[in-house]
């Protein structure tokens, strides 16, 4: 009977140790942790700033506060899909890579805050980025900004929330999209309105969305 | 033409910086630091640094917001009698100072180290160095460049953060660098003496 117990507690011991080795280590021989949502909201948070708000950094890191969950898990999977960014000097794909619950998890987080945003862009410009934003412009072509992405560049499911998103992000956005974004549906949408906005009219939008509450 | 005109800024800022400076001022840096800022013991090159961040670590020294215990033995008093405009002119000066890495790491470590300072390591919640210092690790703006600094202060430096100290960093970094673990510490110093 001592010999069973003690063999059951054997094979419980190494059925643990197994299963914490299968719980990986990475190249630093640490190991892995169970990936739980608050340590992964902080590692976000790193970069993306401490209360979402953004970070300009050598990269800039959009503000993920107050996002629409749909853009926010369709970016997570483009950047996991290698859709998007694919071309950058850091691995997106891994830096980014988690399932889709921890996607949900985060991107329900995220939207659920509200910090001020981070202005930045030139103050002059923000009333003809208004109204490109308000009523588009007709001598390109180019649709209202506010007739997908909200009156108040809230977002509206996969069409992302524009509002308070970093003035430098949203220039470099505009200015590369399609070598940024891929050929992802949704980002085709954007392809030709990003093709058909002149560099000004791009700089007058970022600088009304960077003061945008 | 573009390259011209930056080139003519930078040699008059460099004049302005010498000028306006006491030969005193950068001789009391180099004491300590290198005759050429490239860094000696404890104090770290000054050589090629983002002038802005020399120019914030200068006058966190001043308000003794950068409080680990060698800013406290050496920097506090040394920064000081600093003004705002000699705390400038002394920055964009060194700034200037062609850079020499360290280069007395731990080669063996170099691998590792590159891997952490590029990805991170995502399974365990580590964001990515290069994400805000840059792929060759040359900082911008306020960020500073680590590329080719001396092992020893790089690992003092993320140690002293793991151990509550430096206030004055920008807020990601006291948080990152206290999630590292030593051997990580050890990877990524000896990794960045190396970078050129």
């Amino acid at each position: 009977m001592k010999v069973i117990s003690l063999h059951s507690a054997m094979l419980t011991a190494s059925l643990a140790i197994a299963l914490a080795l299968a719980g990986s280590a990475d190249v630093s021989g640490r190991t892995a942790p169970r990936p739980r949502v608050s340590s992964k909201i902080e590692y976000c948070k790193d970069c993306h700033g401490a209360s979402g708000q953004g970070y300009h950094g050598y990269l800039i890191m959009p503000r993920l506060a107050g996002q629409t969950s749909e853009y926010f898990e369709n970016q997570l999977r483009a950047f996991a899909e290698h859709t998007r960014e694919r071309a950058l000097f850091i691995n997106m794909a891994r830096v980014h890579g988690m399932n889709p619950e921890m996607r949900a998890s985060l991107a329900a987080q995220f939207r659920g805050l509200d910090p001020s945003p981070f202005g930045g862009g030139p103050r002059h410009l923000v009333a003809t980025g208004k109204q490109i934003f308000q009523e588009g412009a007709p001598e390109s072509n180019v649709p209202a900004c506010a007739a997908c992405h909200g009156p108040e560049g809230q977002g509206e499911g996969p069409n992302a929330r524009l509002a308070g998103q970093l003035f430098p992000y949203t220039v470099n956005e505009l200015k590369n999209w399609s070598s940024k974004r891929g050929a992802d549906s949704q980002a085709a949408i954007m392809a030709p309105i990003a093709r058909a906005l002149s560099e000004s009219q791009i700089v007058a939008i970022a600088a009304y969305l960077s003061y945008l509450k | 033409m573009k390259f011209i005109r930056l080139k003519i800024t930078i040699l008059v800022l460099l004049a302005s910086a010498v000028s306006s400076l006491a030969g005193n001022s950068i001789r009391n840096c180099t004491w300590c630091h290198g005759t050429s800022a490239q860094g000696f013991a404890n104090a770290p090159r000054l050589a090629g640094q983002s002038p802005l961040y020399i120019e914030n670590q200068l006058l966190s020294f001043f308000v003794h917001a950068r409080d680990n215990p060698l800013s406290a033995q050496y920097m506090w008093a040394a920064a000081a009698g600093l003004n705002a405009e000699t705390a400038h002119d002394l920055a964009v000066y060194f700034s200037m100072l062609p850079p020499e890495p360290a280069q007395d790491g731990n080669k063996q470590l170099i691998a590792m180290g590159q891997m952490i300072y590029e990805e991170g390591s995502p399974e365990t919640d580590l964001a990515a160095c290069a994400a805000c210092h840059g792929p060759n690790a040359e900082g911008v703006r306020q960020i500073p460049r680590l590329g080719g600094l001396s092992y020893s202060y790089l690992k003092r430096r993320l140690e002293d953060w793991g151990e509550g100290y430096h206030a004055s960093a920008e807020p990601p970094m006291p948080r990152i660098a206290s999630k590292l673990y030593p051997e990580e510490i050890e990877a990524l110093a000896s990794f960045l003496s190396f970078v050129p």
